[in-house]
């Protein structure tokens, strides 16, 4: 059923208009929207005083380099964080799949381990053990927060992380493990060459959503001393009497997060199509 | 001689008998088909003898011992008993030819170098030389089965069972597979074969088993069972499939 116009076929036609009315219906309703915060958000009676403490930008301009710097201690915590996550909840989440009788005592560690530090907010955690364990008195350099504030996060998270794992592998099918057991390969191999390389891969995207909340949680740490991004901010807003450097973080936080974040929609996307 | 002798053989999944007192002697070299209809405990009866599934009563010798007492480790037997699946179930992140090496490669501790000589002659052998890179999904559903009969024959196995194998290919990819079989029966592989393809198992077995409700009602050459079928239920099977 061809047209004349650019032998498009009549559906093509009707098709391509109703794209264009919903592009348009959608500009519409943006332009509304934002329209409405710009007028009546400055109409606001404290829209001054907030302004001036929070987007101040001359203040922005000189705190924004000591606010990069502080983050590079965010980024190193969380670098060597992250490894130690992941070999840890691959652990846990071994231990809670132990299926022999023999090892029912690493099952009940792992049910345990992940329950605990799933069910305490990591603040706590991070005080508990950021604060705790160098009252024990320990020497320099093992009383220094760092470490023992990222061994706080690093046994929360890897509660989490083990729980993906574990969800990963119990989603690779019965017959894969059948196919290895008949070619009389051992339980150990049957895990390493067969469920987990393809356990992995299907909870990589899940995992980058840890991270994602990861990179934010380091800031719990300023809590407990290290001078990182949140703590610097709180330093300049203390001495400024102006919020504006807690804004500042934010940006540097979204600047990481947000490209983290879609990354890891992007790669759910593709495993979804792959799937289907 | 024979390679494997079953001999009352039960199992039950919670309250439903599947098997009800199997009793099979297979010969070195010799193919039998089961044959029977979905349900039948066909399946069920070759994973037994593979140790995947335990046997409630009975005995199964192999190669002189009774594999079916529970103390008996199942990996070094399994290792000679290869076992190919309805779903083919390759291993999808791995390469044909590294689905085929790691069994070896890990059973044996021989080095995958070492290895790849007699697997690529396996291969070759099967007209799958070209496609040993390709992983699972770059492959037709014929190909990947006939990478699941070579990664079992790898191991090298003193008895073949093949659990409808043709079952989850497009017809045209049927005889490809079947074409396999019959390369391995001229070579002399002992094999068990559940199967639908009535055709195939009138030309190609030796011994024909039907069965029903857990039992083998009725066993003989194919023509004998599919010419002049005994029992009334074998006759009634035959009639719904031919």
């Amino acid at each position: 059923m061809k047209t004349a116009s650019a032998g498009l076929t009549a559906r093509q036609i009707h098709e391509r208009k109703a794209r264009r009315r919903s592009v348009m219906i959608a500009t519409l309703s943006t332009v509304v929207v934002v329209g409405l915060i710009v007028i009546f958000l400055p109409m606001t009676p404290g829209w001054d005083r907030v302004r001036s403490s929070f987007f101040d930008g001359e203040i922005l301009a000189k705190t924004f380099p000591s606010l990069l710097s502080a983050f590079r201690w965010d980024v190193a915590i969380f670098l060597w964080c992250t490894p130690a996550i992941a070999i840890l909840g691959l652990l846990i989440a071994l231990c809670r799949d132990a299926r022999a009788p023999a090892l029912f005592p690493l099952r009940i560690f792992g049910v345990l381990y992940t329950d605990i530090f799933r069910g305490v907010p990591v603040i706590l955690i991070v005080f508990l053990i950021g604060f705790g364990v160098p009252g024990l008195g320990l020497q320099r350099p093992w009383n220094s927060p760092y470490i023992w504030g990222s061994l706080a996060l690093i046994l929360t998270y890897s509660a989490y992380v083990a729980e993906i794992f574990r969800a990963g592998i119990e989603s690779i099918h019965e017959s894969q493990r059948a196919a290895a057991k008949s070619l009389g390969l051992s339980h150990a191999d049957i895990m390493r060459y067969v469920v987990l390389p393809q356990a992995i891969r299907r909870v990589v995207p899940a995992n980058m959503n840890m991270l994602v909340a990861l990179q934010k949680d380091v800031a719990l740490l300023s809590f407990i001393g290290p001078v990182e991004l949140l703590r610097q901010a709180g330093v300049h807003k203390s001495l400024l009497a102006n919020f504006t450097p807690y804004v500042g973080a934010a940006i540097i936080f979204l600047a990481v997060t947000i490209p983290v974040t879609r990354f890891a929609d992007y790669l759910i996307a593709k495993q979804n199509k792959a799937r289907s | 001689m024979s390679v494997l002798r079953l001999s009352n053989v039960t199992k039950s999944f919670g309250a439903t008998q599947v098997l009800r007192g199997i009793d099979l002697e297979v010969n070195e070299g010799e193919m039998i088909c089961l044959i029977g209809a979905s349900g039948s405990g066909k399946s069920t009866l070759l994973r037994t003898i593979n140790l995947l599934e335990p046997i409630d009563e009975g005995e199964i010798w192999f190669d002189g011992q009774d594999i079916s007492l529970p103390d008996v480790a199942p990996q070094p037997i399994r290792r000679k008993i290869g076992l190919v699946f309805q779903s083919f179930n390759l291993f999808p992140h791995m390469t044909a030819v590294e689905n085929v090496l790691l069994a070896p490669s890990r059973v044996f501790k021989r080095s995958k170098k070492d290895l790849l000589p007699e697997v690529m002659q396996l291969f070759e052998q099967f007209n799958l030389k070209d496609r040993m890179q390709a992983y699972p999904d770059q492959l037709s559903g014929g190909q990947q089965q006939r990478v699941a009969i070579v990664r079992a024959l790898a191991m090298r196995p003193r008895i073949m069972l093949f659990d409808e194998v043709t079952s989850a290919l497009d017809p045209e990819l049927v005889s490809e597979v079947l074409d396999t079989l019959l390369k391995l029966k001229a070579q002399n592989m002992t094999m068990i074969l559940a199967t639908h393809e009535m055709g195939f198992a009138r030309e190609a077995a030796d011994r024909v088993c039907v069965l029903d409700g857990g039992k083998i009602i009725e066993t003989g050459t194919p023509d004998q069972i599919f010419n002049a079928p005994q029992t009334k239920r074998a006759q009634a099977f035959l009639a719904s499939v031919l």
